[in-house]
């Protein structure tokens, strides 16, 4: 009972915190740009696909390096950031969440298209022709319609973020109560050969995705069949 | 009074072809637009709609919904469409479908009663037959009250005898919201009984125009019977052939001669005629 009571759960909460904010930034983000790679006949939608899809295939690494390339002060950005409204953007929690804000983003707006682009066009359709705005159709049609991918896109980006290491490591360094996530302190854990609190952090990290998993998995079998999708 | 006067150019399953009509239909008209597929019916439907653009005019009433200068939007036409894969919010239940076209109790209440809806108002169309679901979407194009009605084969999903139900239901509707009706078809029966005037499309051209009674009744030459089927196959009995051909609904034999049985070939289409009988109806 020791090590249990010497637990430290703020990094499980720290991830839960970045997690959180980044799939809510994320959705705002990425719904009107799903909706109108869902819709538009550009030429320029494939460049713009290839681009949102980078953070899948490029190592975490080269993610972290520029972000922390261009958000430090020797970059114009960090420099305006820092001298104009005070804020430091690298090795705090704002810095975590925009340098998660990038590394997640194909998780949340890919999801998001494939739910719009399988919409039905004439559903859409049938409330232009009733005198809906593009705004309301997409609110009151579309988006109900497409609670699936929703629910996948929301919890998907939030697991992945939670899961997120490298990009953490190089942009927010590990400075416990502001950077120190839970994927840090477990390799911390390993490297200091503190394999009891490792599995513990670990298995806890498991049991909580796989639940998350389940829950989404369930809902949306039970939502294609009220809906008649699948 | 609706005048068309429109040219575009679509991507057809046989390469290239324009589209190109001028039509004009009179106020409470119901109209029928037949031709083989790929004709341009569905998307002369759908210039008319505002959801596809196109060259030329479209005027409307005193409404002017496409020139040179502008095309009228979709939102502000104020049309009924029927598609013909029903295209129901799914999210909503068969009442909340009207109700969001226009909150109009009364007339959504009016609307299920005439086509036996009512008690199935609160389901989710999912859980609907094909027969509900189009008359649901039938009901939803007239909560607007629109001037003008356009549908694209409503009834071609659905079995003989629920399309008998519903071009009732349609006819009916028709005459109590005076609509300006048009509604592409390529069931002649379906046509014959709800549309005063036809028009035929081919290739993106209007070919032929007239009442369904002119274009569907005439028999070329001096035949009594004259009917379009389908040879569904050709068989040998003893010194004669017999062809099975497919009218409408039902399936029926005719006596070939060998000449005739080498020059035809199973799954042509092929016309039944007959001269010297007298049928009699049972």
């Amino acid at each position: 009972m020791t090590v249990w009571n010497s637990l430290d759960f703020e990094p499980f909460l720290l991830s839960f915190k970045l997690a959180g904010l980044t799939t809510l930034i994320l959705f705002m983000i990425a719904l009107p740009l799903a909706w109108w790679l869902a819709q538009t006949r550009c030429k320029c939608k494939p460049v713009v696909e290839a681009i949102s899809s980078l953070p899948i295939v490029l190592p975490p690494s080269v993610i972290g390096f520029y972000i922390l390339y261009a958000l430090s002060y020797n970059s114009p950005i960090g420099a305006f950031f820092e001298e104009t409204l005070g804020i430091k953007l690298v090795f705090n929690f704002t810095g975590l969440v925009i340098a998660s804000c990038f590394y997640s983003f194909p998780f949340m707006i890919q999801p998001l298209q494939s739910g719009l682009e399988s919409l039905n066009k004439n559903m859409l359709e049938a409330s232009y022709i009733a005198g809906k705005s593009k705004l309301k159709t997409l609110l009151c049609v579309g988006l109900p319609n497409i609670k699936p991918a929703i629910l996948t896109a929301l919890i998907v980006t939030f697991a992945h973020t939670v899961g997120e290491f490298g990009v953490v490591l190089m942009v927010g360094g590990s400075i416990p109560g502001e950077t120190k996530v839970a994927s840090v302190a477990i390799y911390e854990f390993v490297e200091v050969l503190d394999y009891t609190t490792a599995h513990i952090y670990s298995v806890i990290m498991i049991v909580m995705s796989f639940l998350v998993l389940l829950g989404v998995y369930t809902f949306n079998r039970h939502q294609s069949h009220r809906l008649g999708v699948a | 009074m609706l005048e068309v006067d429109i040219y575009k150019k679509l991507q057809g399953s046989a390469g290239e072809m324009a589209l190109d009509i001028n039509l004009s239909v009179k106020e409470h008209e119901f109209i029928a637009l037949s031709g083989e597929s790929g004709s341009g019916k569905t998307s002369l439907l759908r210039i008319l709609a505002g959801l596809e653009e196109a060259e030329g005019s479209i005027r409307f009433a005193d409404e002017i919904w496409l020139d040179e200068k502008r095309s009228f939007p979709t939102q502000k036409r104020g049309i009924g469409f029927v598609f013909q894969d029903y295209a129901l919010f799914a999210n909503m239940s068969v009442e909340q479908n009207l109700l969001y076209v226009n909150r109009d109790k009364a007339l959504a209440r009016h609307l299920l009663k005439l086509t036996h809806l009512d008690a199935l108002k609160e389901r989710l169309p999912a859980s609907l037959s094909g027969g509900q679901k189009q008359r649901v979407s039938l009901c939803r194009a007239l909560m607007n009250r629109p001037k003008l009605l356009l549908m694209d084969e409503p009834l071609s999903a659905l079995d003989p005898q629920m399309r008998r139900q519903l071009q009732n239901d349609i006819l009916n509707l028709h005459k109590e919201f005076g609509t300006t009706t048009i509604m592409v078809s390529h069931d002649p029966s379906e046509i014959y009984r709800l549309a005063s005037r036809v028009f035929v499309l081919e290739q993106g051209k209007i070919i032929k125009e007239g009442t369904s009674k002119e274009l569907f009744l005439k028999a070329q030459g001096s035949q009594k019977f004259s009917l379009r089927g389908e040879l569904l196959d050709i068989i040998k009995a003893d010194v004669i052939y017999i062809g099975v051909v497919s009218i409408g609904q039902q399936i029926v034999e005719v006596v070939l001669d060998e000449k005739e049985a080498k020059v035809l070939q199973v799954g042509q289409s092929v016309q039944v005629n007959t001269k010297a009988f007298t049928p009699s109806l049972s």
